[in-house]
Parts: C-alpha cells; sequence; structure tokens
C-alpha cells in the first residue's frame, strides 16, 4: 500500500508542477498539431487512401510528441538532485518508476484526447462510430510506449548527447508496439469490432506487461548510487 | 605471452578454416537445382548470420553476468561481442541482399526476418553510441548492460510483431520441414557456420585482450599520477 501512496504521490506532484508552469503539456500539445499539419502537407492525402495512411501518421505524430515530453520527464528532477530524494523514499525504487510512468501516460493522454479530434477533422475521418475501440488502442498503444520511454529517458537523463541518444535507442525498441497499436488502429477505423482488433489488442497487451515488468526491474538497477 | 601465441594461432585457424570453407563453397558443393550458383551465397550469408545473433546471445549473457556479479571482464565481453556482432549484422543484410536481388527479384522486403535483423543492427549501433557517451566505466558497464538485455528481450517481440505484420521469406534452410539438403551442401555449411564462428571467437579475445590492457593502463596512469 505504501508502493500505491508513493505512486500516486508522484502523480499528484507531477501534476501539480504541471498546472503550474504548464510547459510539457502546452508543447507537446502544439508539437502534435505541428506534426499533423507537416504530415499533411508533405503527403496531401485527399481522396479515398485518407484511412490507409491516417493511422501510421497519427501514432507518428504521437511518439514524436512523446519523445519530446518523455525526454523532458526526467530533466526536472535532475534540478537540485530531486532524483536522490525521490529515491530515499522508502519501499521498491520500482514505484519511483511506476509514478513518473504514471505522469507520463497522463500526460500523453491528455495530449491524444485533443489530437486525435483534431485528426479526424483534418483527415476527414469519421472518429463516432469506432470511438469506444479508438480509445481502447489508444490506452494500450500509450502504456506501451511510455512504459519503455519512461525507462530510457530515465537512463539518458543525465548524459551527454541525451537529445540524440534518447530517440535513437527508443525508437527500435517501440517497433513492435507501433506496429500493433497502428495495425489495431486502421482494423478499428475501416469499420472492424473490437473483436477483429483483438488479437492485435492482446498482443499489445502482452507487449505493455513484458515492457512494463522489464523495465519495473530494470529502474533499480538504472538509478543505484 | 602464451595467451598472445594462442590467440594468434586461434587467428591463424580461423584463417585457414574461412578459406578452407571457401573452397568447399565454390567447388565442392554442387549448384542449386532450382537458384543455380547464386544459392552459394548462403554458405557466407547463414554463417555470419548465425554468427550475429550468437554474438548478441553473448552481449546479453554477459550483460546479465555483468549486472549480477559486477566483474569487470563480463563488461568488456559484452562490449566486444556488441561490436563484433554489429560488424557480422552489416555483412548479413549486405550478403542477403545481394542474394535476394536475383532471387526475389529486389535488393530488399519488409519481411520479418530481414526487418528484425536490420533493427538489430540499429539497437546495437545504439548500443555502440551509448558506451561512446559515458566516461565513467562503472556507470557505462551498468547502462550498457540494461540497453543490452532490454534490446534482447525486444528481438523477439519485433520478430513476431513484423510477422503477423506480413512476411513472404523463405522458410529458413535447416530444421524444421521444407526441401531436403544435398549433404555436401549440409557439410558445406556446417563447414562454414564452424569456420565464421572460429573468426568471431578470434576477433572476441582480441577485442577483450585490448580492453584489458587499456584499463590496465588506465590504472598505472591513475597511480602514477598519485606517485607524483
Amino acid at each position: 500500500m505504501a508502493g500505491l501512496r508513493t505512486i500516486y504521490l508522484l502523480l499528484a506532484k507531477d501534476l501539480l508542477t504541471e498546472l503550474r508552469n504548464r510547459e510539457t503539456f502546452t508543447v507537446m500539445l502544439f508539437f502534435a498539431v505541428v506534426v499533423l499539419f507537416l504530415f499533411h502537407f508533405s503527403l496531401h492525402p485527399e481522396g479515398g487512401d485518407t484511412k490507409l495512411v491516417a493511422p501510421g501518421l497519427l501514432w507518428l505524430a504521437v511518439m514524436f510528441t512523446g519523445v519530446l515530453g518523455l525526454g523532458r520527464s526526467f530533466q526536472a528532477e535532475r534540478e537540485n538532485d530531486c532524483l536522490e530524494q525521490l529515491l530515499l523514499l522508502p519501499g521498491d525504487r520500482g514505484n519511483v518508476y511506476l509514478g513518473k510512468l504514471a505522469g507520463n501516460t497522463v500526460f500523453m493522454l491528455a495530449v491524444e484526447l485533443l489530437i486525435i479530434p483534431l485528426f479526424g477533422l483534418f483527415f476527414a475521418l469519421d472518429l463516432w462510430g469506432p470511438l469506444l475501440p479508438l480509445l481502447a488502442v489508444a490506452l494500450l498503444g500509450t502504456v506501451g510506449l511510455a512504459a519503455i520511454g519512461t525507462l530510457f529517458s530515465a537512463l539518458t537523463a543525465n548524459l551527454r548527447a541525451r537529445e540524440v541518444l534518447f530517440p535513437l535507442l527508443l525508437f527500435p525498441l517501440v517497433v513492435p508496439v507501433m506496429i500493433a497499436t497502428v495495425t489495431a488502429t486502421s482494423t478499428v477505423l475501416n469499420g472492424g469490432t473490437l473483436a477483429e482488433a483483438g488479437s492485435w489488442l492482446k498482443l499489445l497487451g502482452a507487449f505493455d506487461t513484458i515492457f512494463l515488468v522489464v523495465a519495473y526491474l530494470g529502474f533499480e538497477l538504472l538509478v543505484e548510487q | 605471452m602464451i595467451g598472445r601465441v594462442l590467440a594468434n594461432g586461434l587467428g591463424v585457424i580461423a584463417l585457414l578454416a574461412v578459406l578452407a570453407g571457401l573452397y568447399l563453397a565454390f567447388f565442392y558443393a554442387p549448384p542449386d537445382a532450382l537458384m543455380g550458383d547464386v544459392q552459394r551465397i548462403m554458405y557466407i550469408h547463414v554463417p555470419t548470420a548465425w554468427v550475429a545473433f550468437f554474438a548478441f546471445f553473448v552481449v546479453f549473457v554477459a550483460s546479465l553476468l555483468y549486472l549480477g556479479k559486477r566483474w569487470p571482464e563480463a563488461d568488456r565481453l559484452a562490449s566486444a561481442s556488441a561490436e563484433i556482432g554489429v560488424l557480422f549484422t552489416a555483412l548479413t543484410l549486405i550478403a542477403g541482399s545481394i542474394w535476394g536481388k536475383p532471387t526475389w527479384g529486389t535488393w530488399w522486403t519488409w519481411d520479418a526476418r530481414l526487418t528484425t535483423t536490420a533493427l538489430l543492427l540499429v539497437i546495437y549501433v545504439g548500443y555502440l553510441m551509448l558506451r561512446s557517451f559515458v566516461d565513467e566505466s562503472e556507470r557505462r558497464a551498468r547502462l550498457a548492460a540494461l540497453v543490452g538485455i532490454v534490446g534482447f528481450i525486444d528481438v523477439p517481440l519485433i520478430y513476431v510483431s513484423v510477422l503477423w505484420f506480413r512476411t513472404l521469406h523463405q522458410p529458413p534452410s535447416l530444421g524444421t520441414g521444407g526441401s531436403k539438403m544435398h549433404e555436401a551442401m549440409l557439410f558445406t555449411l556446417l563447414f562454414n557456420v564452424g569456420a565464421y564462428t572460429l573468426v568471431y571467437l578470434f576477433l572476441l579475445v582480441k577485442r577483450v585482450r585490448l580492453e584489458s590492457l587499456r584499463a590496465i593502463s588506465e590504472m598505472l596512469a591513475v597511480e602514477k599520477v598519485r606517485h607524483d
């Protein structure tokens, strides 16, 4: 129970910080919108084939945005040795990871809640029909991205050239999550039900679980002094 | 001293084995009934692929060992094996492309095994870059070991997801089902696998030795500063 409290406190702290300075969320949101613009202009997917490319574009935008937000996640903790203080919290250090992960997932989901409707608007897609399945896919995909992203954000936080190293390490590793998320989104957008996207969602759930367990265990080794 | 003689002896044996393997591949093994002489690339392609995967497996094991026991030797082993693995992954992709062009009619296709191998290359190039960005040796070893483990665990996930996504690779040349291989071909293939494994071991021994010497020289430099 103490572990849950640690996670909750960390999440509350990150949300409060964000409410005070509004740095990460605003940047992520507008970055995502600009990326969607760029995608639109570089591909001008007018006409019938929007549905073919749209899921991939959406999740690319989310991933780029995620890299931006996740990369900052442990930056704040570097100042005044905040991370060292957090690690002094009683209980398992993996809880610090889960707390940061919770914050990152909430930020990413909040951005997605705003850009998915915009995305439907820009690319002339009907999102109301498949809304619920789409949200399920988004939730699972985001947890997968954030699980591995939070670990690597912590891993690269104190390194030289972390801005280049973070995406370089992260992108190849999230390929399974991306494939499963994009394919499930594609199924759902093309009128498929949750059951039809089900095998991909199960796969995505399995990836999420593996990444969560590995990252939870790995974080302990990462932060030891 | 003896170590160096042994290592160089291994190098000579590896060189001879590779030359003998090439001879077998070109003159002993019969041409493939369907693909003709192009198929002889397999005698390079499959051994390099085997060495590449084996090298990354060694990185994984050495990383686990480092995190468990904190032996600097395990870290040197992981680092050396990752470098050789990247080299052999690149060779595998190049040889595979050269074979793919006349056989499949394309240099590249997004098939599960190709994609996984290419991503393997990117993951371990990232691993090596991470190493080059951390100066402090204990921390470098710890972070790299983590990437070595997570990267290795990720490989089957990538494979499964791409396999589900789409695939057209022919089934593996060895093992389950499929056509039966001519005995001479099988012998040539296995001989080459052995030969390139020797090359891997030779490079690994040399590379680990170099890192050990570097660690010793660093230690001596630190001691000298302390004395002065």
